[in-house]
């Protein structure tokens, strides 16, 4: 990565993780219900892979914990914030929530709440594009805990034979929920798994975005230029709750404190300042700007929104009646 | 007028969808190299190649999601799930990619796929290969469900069912492939709302859909020849949404109803259908609807088991004569 773009992505993932922080907030005084998963922690997987891909041009397609995907991939902070708010202006217009972020036009193709699901729809995406011809490529980011799933070995299966062009992202977190690892996974290593299915794989420390970065790059590469698919682990950590009520009693703080010192944002910042980029007065200088950006643009723009309106319930069901007659009523031309 | 049977219509359906867009795809277990279980997709793979009718491997729910997530960009996937028993494992994808996503994200993105099944009981193929399921697809928002009783509406339902931007699925039946019947030469949609009158009558409205349309239809000549009683059949080839205004029309003329269907009696089509009489029409019965149904068992193998496990068109008949107070 470029210094310029490393600057860029030190402010994005500020943004990521304050965003993030304020939304836990903003759920406290219950402005956003029901269930809510957050990133922190695990901001340079999504930063780095996608500073290798090309937002807006490559498919994403993501589970439940998925702001940060949508806004890295072009969504505004603001619409993400106001769906989580249920608001009519929300990227899903108030009928997805937190777990069902959108963004078509940003080619953010959804956050899916059943775990492992979106692996097939992954697949069937690049299975798109491989008809159409485009040098586009599907990304999938996932869980660790998600590779039991049947749909899994499914789609590593159908993804190789038919050498469809999806990159899997595995943000190895070591817990599916309160579940460590070790204790629900007989192989830690998941990249190891995609081995059976002739898939090339490798494992990369996701707490280091210039890291992150080369082994996305190379990842990349590999399904952009034809050679089918890819499956890239990341070993990383979620610093809260799986979502809002979990008092974390499976975990020792000390293990949390040690990933702590291993903080995605820091390495990046120290690492800059180190080289003589920038200035801790200058990092300070983006969280204060960050912050008054989220509460000045983000959270007034979802405050402000208003609600969908009850009249509108059943709309979005079905495609729009008046545009399918012909099917409908067989009155076709 | 062709008189081809149920697969061919089927076939020439998909060909001729295939021919016109190129985003037509199809997938299922065999379908491609194999011609398909029950021939509906013959021809197809000599014609379309490997990447648009894809043998899939015996993943069911990893192909049907593949089949949802390439409609997303505009693909249009007509999936076959070999036996309706099948369905079951991918429900998953169906139900809660499929059919929510519309609406999960606002509007943005929609699955335009066709999900064709083989149901029903053939013969004495056993408890997890005769299974009857859709009372489970017809309850779910944001999915449709069509089940042709005839080659012409298995044509024109599916040619309607791949052009219609919402997912629908295509209830089949195992033993009805092979029946024959009139299809129109030239291109035919047939509605994927409604019900048609299959046979019109004014003394009593026998509902079917699919397989038991036929009963209906011979109940309804046996009523007519011995018993003088003019039965109305009604086909409910549309399960989801079901006809309203079919329904209340039909016993608002002849003031009686049966329900006649393959599959076993709770939370099913009879249920819903009187439900919606009640709402409908009520005050315009002379007598309380009646259900013909199968028994409530995992379908046995045993020939006269299962003989007496799926009712027919003397079960049809049985009950009219009940209503009528000749029985
Ligand atoms: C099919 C299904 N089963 C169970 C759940 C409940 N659940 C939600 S998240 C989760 C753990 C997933 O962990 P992982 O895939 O590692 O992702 P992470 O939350 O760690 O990002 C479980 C069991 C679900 N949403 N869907
Ligand atoms: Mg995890």
């Amino acid at each position: 990565m470029k210094i310029e773009d490393k600057k860029r992505v030190l402010r994005e993932m500020v943004l990521h993780r304050r965003f993030e922080e304020r939304c836990y907030q903003a759920y406290i005084e219950r402005k956003i219900g029901g269930f809510l998963h957050l990133y922190p922690g695990q901001e340079a997987c999504c930063n780095g892979v996608m500073e290798a891909a090309r937002p807006g041009h490559d498919y994403v397609i993501t589970g439940y914990r998925d702001h940060v995907h949508a806004i890295k991939c072009g969504a505004d902070p603001k619409e993400v914030m106001a769906e989580l708010y249920g608001k009519e202006t929300g990227s899903s217009k108030g009928r997805g929530g937190s777990m069902h972020i959108f963004d078509a036009g940003k080619r953010f193709m959804g956050g899916y709440a059943l775990v492992g699901g979106p692996f097939p729809l992954a697949a069937g995406i690049a299975k798109a594009i491989q008809l159409k011809g485009g040098d586009e490529i599907a990304i999938c980011f996932l869980g660790d805990a998600a590779n039991n799933q049947g749909t899994f070995h499914e789609t590593m299966n159908m993804a190789a034979l038919w050498k469809l062009p999806v990159l899997f992202i595995c943000e190895n977190n070591l817990y599916g929920i309160g579940t460590s690892i070790e204790r629900s996974t007989a192989v830690i290593h998941q990249h190891k798994r995609v081995c059976a299915y002739g898939i090339e794989a490798a494992e990369c420390d996701g707490q280091d975005i210039d890291k992150v970065y080369a082994a996305a790059r190379l990842a990349v590469d590999h399904v952009r230029s034809g050679k089918g698919p890819y499956f890239l682990e990341l070993m990383t950590y979620r610093y809260r709750g799986h979502s809002m009520s979990d008092s974390r009693g499976y975990r020792s703080r000390e293990e949390e404190e040690l990933w702590k010192q291993r903080d995605p944002i820091f390495i990046l910042r120290d690492r800059l300042i180190e080289t003589g980029e920038m200035s801790m007065a200058d990092y300070e200088a983006i969280e204060k700007e960050t912050d008054a950006y989220i509460e000045n643009e983000v959270i007034k723009f979802a405050e402000q929104s208003p609600e969908p309106r009850v009249e509108d319930l059943e709309k979005y069901v079905f495609a729009d009646r008046e545009t399918q007659l012909p099917w409908l009523t067989g009155k076709a031309a | 007028m062709a008189n081809i049977m149920y697969w061919e219509a089927i076939q020439r359906a998909h060909d001729e969808e295939m021919a016109r867009d190129p985003l037509v795809i199809c997938m299922g277990e065999d379908i491609g190299v194999a011609g398909g279980t029950y021939k509906a997709t013959k021809g197809l793979y000599e014609k379309y190649g490997p990447l648009r009718v894809m043998d899939t491997p015996i993943s069911e729910n990893g192909f049907t999601g593949l089949a949802v997530g390439a409609s997303f960009l505009g693909v249009r996937p007509i999936v076959e799930i070999m036996s309706v028993n099948f369905a079951w494992l991918a429900m998953d994808q169906m139900f809660n990619s499929a059919a929510k996503v519309r609406y999960m994200s606002g509007g943005q993105l929609a699955a335009p796929c066709v999900f064709r099944s083989a149901g029903g009981a053939a013969h004495q193929l056993g408890a997890q290969h005769s299974a009857r399921m859709e009372k489970v697809f017809m309850g779910i928002a944001g999915l449709r469900v069509v089940t042709p009783s005839n080659p012409k509406q298995a044509y024109g339902l599916l040619k309607s069912a791949i052009r219609c931007d919402d997912p629908v699925f295509i209830n089949e039946h195992e033993l009805m492939y092979n029946m024959k019947g009139e299809v129109p030469d030239g291109e035919y949609f047939h509605p994927l709302e409604g019900s048609d009158i299959a046979r019109a009558g004014t003394d009593v409205t026998l509902f079917g859909y699919n397989i038991s349309v036929h009963w209906c239809l011979k109940a309804a000549e046996i009523l007519d020849k011995q018993y003088g009683i003019s039965a109305e059949v009604v086909d409910l080839y549309s399960l989801a949404p079901l006809d309203r205004d079919g329904i209340r029309k039909s016993v608002s003329k002849t003031h009686r109803a049966v329900i006649a269907e393959e599959d076993e009696a709770p939370v099913g089509v009879g249920s819903e259908v009187i439900a919606i009489i009640n709402e409908e029409c009520f005050f315009e019965l002379d007598a309380a609807p009646v259900r013909v149904h199968s028994a409530l068992v995992p379908q046995p193998y045993n020939h006269t088991l299962e003989k007496a496990t799926i009712p027919d068109h003397e079960d049809v008949v049985k009950a009219v004569l009940k209503l009528f107070g000749k029985a």
